[in-house]
């Protein structure tokens, strides 16, 4: 399994009261998936999402990514696997507004010391991948919203992880633009990459080939859709 | 992972780059403080460096191995009345040291007085005419660049001779050949037997202007009674003390001073005055301390506040980067590599313009001398030092935020 979470608790300290967002989860996800977790707010989605993102820890429970027990590392070492095993997509893009498609895509490279010339090369490759060869050196400002997202998907691809990991990808798009961006996520799903979209909307979780449906930090549901 | 970091300099020194231009007003107000603050230290420390160099290397003319008999000491400190009623050293205090000093080598009297001297239509007021023996250019160590010094011959038969200083043969013959000609010195006649080689000015002031008589020449003419230095000299640069000791003993006999009394003579020498110097300029160098850390704790704050503005401008950024797998470390490094960019800059600006700035106080001081590049290095290190310090928390603070809460931060 690519991913093993068992008895999943995180429990936040509001001072007088005591939230749980996630309330025992258990959860497996084998490599090249294609899952979408659901849930309206406040169910633990974005907890979940978080955790599985190597962005935060839970408070009880065990999180295996890998082979690696990531519940139990400090803050240095989730930003190591962060860097191999996740590539985020975020609902509003997240580029860095100053820097070119390409520098942008280059970021995770950066900082997994790979070298300036490597970079670019590979940097390059990835943004032709999304269909963005012609686009590398503008700005984000002079990008349409789903070129800004592609730019963006390819960083997530750049360093080959183990999960893409998208949070309302489509969140910030038409609806056609939306559907292609879903489209490149298929093409990624095919060529052999492991996706986790979280979403409230059920269009879009539809494209997803399993759907995990969370409540009050609790999974309600977990089947297969018709794909 | 240490390694790792380093090899990302490059990379922070680009993103440090990026972020000043996108900012230019802002960042230029930045540095403003800083600059200020490297242009007074550079230009106080040019200038100082340069009058250093420059005291020095005229202070090192007069030799250390030579020590002048004098009535006043060159420094005087306290009340300057108990030196008021000195007697004047004479020339029986001359002899007694030539007869009986065992170490001396070259003892060289000197006598001094301002004197109106002329050659044809030209004539000059005030101008030093120096009573001495043929010693005097061991003593000095001045040699003639024309013609000959005086000799022993004209010391004894009180030959009406003179050595000119070179800007004064200048002044005196302009371009024609001084040796052989009669100038007068208060009206009477002497022979023109050489020049002196040029000693160059001292804070604008000529040193070459002098005109050197026998010394027996100069009593006779000028009268007998005259205050008089004696220039002693040893060979031996070990037995200056030495030297100073015997002199001393032979003067107190000389000028018979009980022993219970204090000397009523100096034994003056260069390390009074060198000492003498540096004292009085490290009260300088102690308010510069004061003015630098004054001026850099001011633009430090700048810094300190711009970068705090920076950090929470770019949470997002940090949070993403921090999302793509950047350590705390390298937030760290990013940050404080721009905070030192940016005083860096100022701090490069202000070593160029306190460079000027100092050669201009030197040059108006009539001091030339080479600028010091020291100065480039404390002008480095300073801004270097202000932007790691002024720096450090801001970069502490976004190395610590949480990718979260940073992601989410609108």
């Amino acid at each position: 399994m690519l991913i093993d979470i068992k008895n999943l608790y995180k429990v936040y300290d509001l001072g007088e009261v005591q939230v749980a967002a996630l309330n025992g989860v258990d959860v497996s996800i084998a490599k090249n998936e294609y899952v979408a977790i659901m849930g309206p707010s406040g169910s633990g989605k974005s907890t979940l999402m978080n955790i599985i993102g190597c962005l935060d820890v839970p408070s009880d429970g065990e999180y295996i990514l890998n082979n690696k027990r990531v519940s139990e590392m400090v803050d240095d070492e989730l930003a190591e696997i962060r860097n191999k095993e996740i590539g985020f997509v975020f609902q509003t893009f997240n580029l860095l507004p100053r820097a070119n498609a390409l520098h942008n895509v280059e970021l995770p490279l950066i900082y997994n010391g790979t070298t300036r010339a490597k970079r670019k090369e590979i940097a390059k490759d990835t943004l032709e991948k999304v269909g963005l060869g012609n686009r590398m050196h503008h700005k984000p400002n002079e990008l349409s919203g789903g070129q800004r997202q592609r730019v963006a998907v390819a960083r997530a691809l750049v360093n080959n992880p183990s999960i893409i990991l998208a949070d309302e990808p489509t969140g910030n798009l038409d609806s056609k633009t939306g559907e292609e961006i879903m489209q490149l996520f298929e093409d990624l799903h095919k060529a052999g990459n492991t996706i986790i979209l979280v979403t409230h909307e059920e269009d879009i979780a539809r494209h997803s080939r399993r759907i995990i449906r969370l409540l009050d930090g609790k999974i309600v549901s977990d089947e297969a859709t018709k794909n | 992972m240490i390694s790792n970091s380093f090899a990302l300099v490059g990379e922070y020194i680009s993103m440090a780059w990026v972020s000043i231009i996108s900012h230019k007003m802002r960042s230029f107000l930045t540095t403003l403080g800083i600059f200020i603050g490297v242009t007074t230290i550079i230009t106080i420390w040019t200038t100082i460096q340069g009058l250093n160099n420059y005291v020095n290397d005229t202070l090192s003319e007069i030799g250390s191995s030579v020590v002048y008999v004098e009535k006043f000491p060159w420094v005087i400190t306290g009340d300057f009345f108990k030196y008021r009623n000195r007697k004047n050293v004479t020339w029986n205090e001359y002899e007694a040291i030539q007869r009986y000093s065992t170490v001396a080598d070259y003892v060289t009297p000197q006598v001094v007085s301002q004197k109106t001297i002329g050659y044809r239509e030209n004539k000059f007021e005030n101008i030093a005419v120096l009573g001495t023996t043929e010693s005097f250019i061991e003593t000095s160590s001045v040699l003639p660049s024309e013609g000959r010094f005086l000799t022993e011959l004209d010391i004894r038969n009180r030959i009406s001779v003179c050595v000119l200083g070179a800007e004064l043969a200048t002044r005196l013959f302009e371009n024609t050949d001084p040796i052989g000609k009669r100038i007068s010195i208060d009206g009477l006649k002497y022979r023109v037997i050489g020049v002196l080689e040029r000693q160059g000015d001292f804070f604008g002031q000529s040193r070459d202007e002098y005109a050197v008589v026998p010394i027996g020449t100069f009593r006779n003419v000028f009268g007998p009674h005259r205050g008089m230095q004696i220039a002693v000299m040893t060979n031996n640069a070990d037995a200056v003390d030495d030297m100073k000791e015997e002199l001393r003993g032979i003067l107190r006999k000389e000028r018979k001073v009980k022993p219970d009394e204090e000397d009523d003579f100096a034994i003056n020498e260069q390390t009074q005055l060198t000492s003498f110097y540096s004292s009085t300029t490290s009260t300088l160098y102690a308010i510069i301390i004061v003015i630098a850390a004054v001026s850099l704790l001011v633009g430090g704050i700048g810094i300190t506040n711009i970068m705090l503005v920076s950090v929470t401008e770019r949470t997002k950024e940090i949070g993403l980067r921090k999302a793509v797998g950047a350590k705390r470390i390298n937030v760290l490094s990013q940050f404080l590599i721009e905070s030192v960019a940016i005083s860096s800059i100022g701090g490069t600006i202000g070593i160029a313009f306190g460079i000027i700035g100092g050669s201009i106080v030197l040059s108006f001081m009539q001091v030339d001398t080479g600028v010091s590049m020291s100065s480039i290095f404390v002008g480095f290190g300073f801004s270097a030092l202000v932007g790691i310090i002024s720096g450090f928390y801001p970069a502490f603070k976004a190395s610590n935020m949480n990718p979260i809460d940073s992601l989410r931060y609108e």
